[in-house]
């Protein structure tokens, strides 16, 4: 039998030598990010549905551009092409969902290329964005093109008491209510992907069951806003909405699925991310209630975005072996 | 001794090297503020290049008999002078651009480009150089919120000097004529200048390297990197 002393002589010896982990889970990064987009696809499938076929070309044009950006400011800046790890798609996928239906082509061209330019791209590239790319795009358009991205078109099968406004901005300016089963199903005014919270669920808990999405985070923002907007309702029912219709109108349960669950800018902790979701709800009932818009799913989720960094550093759990510190 | 720098020099520094908004970063709060459209940017930019020049002149002329220990007081004094006569002679012979600027010519007084002008440089030096510093970093202000004025102008309003200049069938981007497109703009446009800048570095490195292998000094390379 050979010692090692003289294997090494005979052949050098590579060790690789690395710091842990040591495990990989088999998820790389573009089976990931295509999972996301095949739980995306019950949404597509309901904004197809309600919305008419048209919105088909929204979503081809915002990924095309997506994509299209990516790989070109990738190949400016002289760096990989990623465009086939369908982070890009799915950023122009999730930017496409977040449009009102019938939206112009060439908007939603301009929101995308925000979105992966500004969004992403000019933190350094993905894995290094403090906002969600996708929200980006939309705040841009929002700011930029205000009158269009509220202008909602009626779903296909609605019945004539429901009007094309959202049910959120029918709630503020006309409190009127819309019942919870349109909600489900998605037969309201809206977003392409937000109307349908049944197809949003599914698709979320394909995430959540597979375990791309940390149930934590949906979770402690559904429970957030029962308890901050249920506050609320039992103040004055008449006045503010019930946390039931809170939950299922508007983006909510779109931003909670697939927002704000972000892996990259979402907390890494568990406690962080309860603070993380708790804090999304708590900014959005207040934007909601107080604020002039309806609907404050994105900005909220911006804002707490900001904060991840923060809650991070103070929800950094023990070091194994250390030794707890003492308290002054 | 001191280092003699040419008087061509002391004018350009202003304009690109030391462009007091591109690469000194100071001044942001009438450049973001007031730069909705050229003709804001402009105005404004002359404004302040006015009191900068003035003050330069004047403050450089009696340096040597302003006591060090109140000299900011005495350098904001001054400048406040020029602001106010620019205050008073748009409000009486541009009412309507004076309505746009609002605050941001009183504000003048405490813009940082100008102070930090007196203190580094027009309380040092002859009023000859200090007149042309303050005029290139003038012309260098005037050109930054033109270029920033006017890509938000086109943007935000299809517009430039009030000329309608985009087609009818371009949607103007409201955010660029709000305070977040100022602020994108100007990253942008820092972004761009930066990029401009390194790569004429790089160039001039390689350049000189080349001329160094040519001439048979590979010594001085190695210096080069070094540096």
């Amino acid at each position: 039998m050979e010692t090692l002393a003289q294997t090494e002589t005979k052949q050098k010896v590579y060790f690789d030598l690395t710091t842990s982990p040591h495990l990989h889970s088999g998820w790389s990064t573009s089976k990931v990010m295509w999972f996301v987009n095949l739980a995306l696809a019950p949404s597509i499938a309901a904004a197809l549905v309600f919305f008419g076929l048209y919105q088909i070309l929204i979503i081809l044009t915002a990924v095309i551009f997506a994509v299209g950006t990516e790989a070109l400011i990738q190949f400016i800046r002289k760096k990989e092409i990623t465009w086939f790890d369908g982070s890009a798609a799915l950023t122009g996928l999730l930017l496409a969902l977040t449009l009102p239906p019938n939206f112009s082509l060439s908007a939603t061209a301009i929101g995308s290329i925000v979105a992966i330019g500004l969004g992403k791209q000019i933190f350094g590239g993905i894995g290094y964005n403090i906002f969600n790319p996708a929200l980006v795009g939309r705040a841009f358009l929002q700011a930029a093109f205000p009158v269009q991205i509220t202008t909602w078109t009626k779903p296909n099968f609605a019945v004539d008491s429901v009007s094309s406004a959202t049910p959120l901005a029918a709630f503020k300016f006309d409190k009127f209510i819309t019942d919870t089963s349109s909600l489900a199903l998605g037969n309201v005014g809206g977003s392409l992907g937000e109307t349908s919270a049944l197809a949003v669920l599914i698709g979320g808990i394909f995430l959540i069951v597979v375990g791309i999405v940390n149930w934590r985070i949906p979770v402690s923002m559904i429970i957030g806003m029962f308890f901050f907007s249920g506050i609320f309702w039992l103040i004055n029912p008449q006045q503010y909405p019930s946390p039931v219709f809170q939950i299922f109108a508007g983006s909510f349960l779109f931003g909670a699925m697939f927002m704000a669950t972000d892996w990259v800018t979402s907390p890494i902790t568990n406690k962080g991310m309860w603070i993380f979701g708790l804090g999304i709800s708590l900014v959005l009932v207040v934007i909601r209630i107080f604020g002039g818009l309806p609907e404050g799913v994105m900005y909220s989720i911006l804002i707490m975005n900001a904060f991840v960094p923060m809650i991070n550093r103070f929800t950094r759990p023990r070091t194994f072996g250390a030794l707890k510190e003492e308290k002054k | 001794m001191k280092k003699q720098v040419t008087l061509s020099k002391e004018f350009l520094k202003g304009v690109w090297d030391n462009n007091p908004v591109l690469k000194q970063l100071l001044g942001l709060c009438p450049t973001l503020a007031v730069t909705v459209s050229a003709i804001n940017g402009l105005a404004m930019g002359l404004a302040a290049t006015f009191v900068l020049v003035m003050a330069s002149l004047l403050i450089s002329t009696i340096r040597k008999i302003i006591p060090p220990q109140v000299r900011i007081a005495s350098f904001i004094v001054i400048i406040a002078t020029f602001v106010t006569i620019v205050d008073l002679v748009m409000k009486a012979k541009f009412p309507d651009l004076s309505k746009a600027l609002g605050p941001f010519i009183p504000l003048i007084v405490v813009n940082c480009v100008i102070l930090g002008r007196q203190e580094a440089f027009a309380s040092k030096n002859n009023p000859g150089r200090a007149f042309l510093d303050a005029i290139g970093m003038g012309a260098g202000f005037t050109i930054a919120l033109l270029v920033l004025g006017g890509i938000r102008e086109i943007i935000g309003s299809r517009t430039f000097f009030g000329l309608q200049i985009m087609p009818d069938q371009f949607e103007p981007w409201l955010i660029m004529i709000l305070p977040a497109g100022a602020f994108l703009t100007l990253g942008l446009l820092l972004g761009a200048v930066n990029v401009y800048a390194d790569r004429k570095k790089r160039l001039e490195h390689e350049s000189l390297v080349a001329h160094y292998k040519r001439v048979g000094r590979e010594e001085l390379i190695e210096e080069l990197e070094v540096k």
